[in-house]
């Protein structure tokens, strides 16, 4: 089972992302923001960092990438994405989840294990997970807010898309302590959390992140 | 030679905690009038003579794609020199 990471210039956490990849078994990778060849991968991760220096808007020049016009083509048609941090921006400024990523509330850059619950575990990168897991996932970000209009809040939440929420406390002021979320479809999910950050206790707070990369594998072999 | 200036904001529904601090920061200087402070961007885009309606129509579509995020951000157009 072979799982892209895209590497943009900015990239920070695309090599940890190949690593969670191995660590569960799947085949890594590496795919390159200049190319719009995704090598025959069955999956996508778009790694956090700070593609493009963040510049303009988290994610708004990455979204413009020969590698996303693949990916969002491929996207909308079920080819299963995950975001996680700078990648979830990029998912929100192309448009393939609602909303947007916004300066912290407070302004502060935080980074802290962060405890989570988990929401929906019938997408294909959560599915390992049980609906109420809590989990305990580090985040890292300055621009972590997720902001939405009320409709769309509404609507994320009837339709049960809330994938990841913070629990304890909300630490970047996201609307209905939002920590991801997914599509329509399912297929495409953004987290500010970074699951690859926490897939083994040498190195993590904790292995909950490492559910992220056996499910989607083992959604992929189902299929 | 002219400039097209592309300003843009956050929706007043979206909450802008750098405007928020510098708001705080004000009063800290003596400057007690600020009831809010909103901050946002401005873009200067120079064209050669006089900007066409082609090209004004551009820098509208420009402006909704990549310098603004219609989600949270509004814009508006002027021409200026």
């Amino acid at each position: 089972m072979r799982v892209g990471v895209v590497t943009f210039p900015g990239s920070l956490d695309d090599s940890s992302a190949l690593r969670a990849i191995r660590v569960a078994g799947g085949i890594p990778v590496p795919l390159f923001h200049a190319s719009d060849d995704l090598k025959e991968v069955q999956a996508v991760v778009l790694p956090g960092g700070f593609s493009y220096g963040d510049y303009l808007r988290c994610g708004a020049i990455s979204r413009f990438a020969p590698i996303m016009s693949s990916i969002i083509i491929a996207a909308e048609h079920g080819f299963p994405v995950l975001g996680i941090c700078n990648g979830f921006q990029i998912l929100c400024e192309s448009h393939l989840l609602p909303g947007a990523l916004t300066r912290n509330q407070g302004l502060h850059f935080v980074c802290t294990d962060q405890p989570l619950i988990v929401e929906n575990n019938s997408t294909p990168w959560t599915s390992g997970y049980t609906k109420g897991d809590r989990l305990v996932i580090p985040i890292k970000n300055g621009e972590g807010s997720f902001q939405a209009s009320t409709e769309t809040l509404a609507e994320l939440e009837s339709e049960g898309r809330i994938v990841l929420r913070y629990t304890e406390s909300n630490p970047n002021g996201s609307k209905n302590d939002i920590a991801g979320i997914t599509n329509a479809r399912g297929n495409v999910v953004g987290v500010m959390p970074h699951p690859e950050q926490a897939i083994e206790s040498l190195t993590g707070p904790s292995e909950d992140g490492l559910t992220f990369f056996t499910s989607i594998l083992h959604s992929m072999v189902g299929r | 030679m002219a400039t097209i200036v592309v300003e843009v904001m956050l929706k007043p529904e979206i909450l802008d905690p750098q405007g928020q601090a510098v708001a705080a920061a004000l009063p800290r200087l003596g400057f007690t009038f600020a009831k809010e402070v909103r901050q946002g961007k401005r873009f200067e885009i120079s064209v050669d003579g006089t900007p066409t309606a082609e090209q004004l129509a551009d820098i509208e579509r420009a402006a909704q794609t990549l310098l603004s995020n219609p989600v949270i951000e509004s814009f508006r157009v002027k021409v200026e020199g």
